[in-house]
């Protein structure tokens, strides 16, 4: 069994359905690439922001 | 980011490479939904398909690791969605169901994670697998 950090949670589950998004909806290797990383950015950014939104109101 | 969506074959001409000429037309469908990546690998698409299968299958596994719950009956919505997106698993949920994996209760915030893993590994497979079709019928174009 694991234990991953939230954190760590976000970047893996971030990782792989980036990786499928890219694959998947995009038709060359070079927009695949830009198209994964692009969703693996907004994954990761809205996680954190959203975490900060939560925290502040949560104070 | 300007990217523009795949263009669409001209009606009832695939357009795809060698690899969609012959055969079952659902059956990289069928094939991607039972084995993550069986679709690509059908079709030749050996990169593609090895990708996606590590992709979807590490998230399967991560989120049984985790402790994550496979849904087994559906007696509310929200377990008929939970079930439907375990369903996209294919094999992965039946072999999961009869090892007796993920069957304990979620006890955990990581817990619960894992069962979002393995059923958004579900929904992530039903989108492989419509890809996979896509390609065969030349719906998109490589």
């Amino acid at each position: 069994m694991i234990h991953p950090s939230h954190f760590t949670a976000v970047l893996l589950f971030s990782l792989f359905a980036s990786i499928v998004f890219g694959i998947t909806m995009r038709d060359t290797p070079r927009r695949m690439f830009r198209y994964g990383a692009y969703c693996f950015i907004l994954f990761v950014g809205s996680a954190i922001v959203l975490s900060w939104v939560m925290f502040l109101i949560a104070r | 980011m300007a990217t523009t969506p795949n263009k669409p074959a001209a009606a009832g001409k695939p357009v795809a490479g060698k690899q969609s000429k012959q055969g079952f037309v659902y059956l990289p469908l069928i094939a991607g939904w039972l084995v993550p990546g069986a679709g690509h690998f059908l079709l030749g698409k050996w990169i593609r398909g090895t990708l996606l299968a590590v992709s979807i299958i590490a998230m399967f596994v991560l989120g049984l690791a985790m402790q994550g719950k496979l849904y087994t009956s559906a007696q509310d919505i929200l377990d008929m969605l939970g079930m439907a997106g375990d369903l996209g698993n294919g094999l992965l949920f039946f072999i999961s169901r009869m090892l007796g994996l993920g069957a304990q209760p979620v006890e955990t915030t990581v817990a619960d994670y894992g069962t979002k893993f393995i059923v958004v590994a579900g929904l992530l497979n039903i989108i492989a697998a419509v890809d996979a079709h896509n390609l065969r019928t030349g719906r998109k174009s490589s």
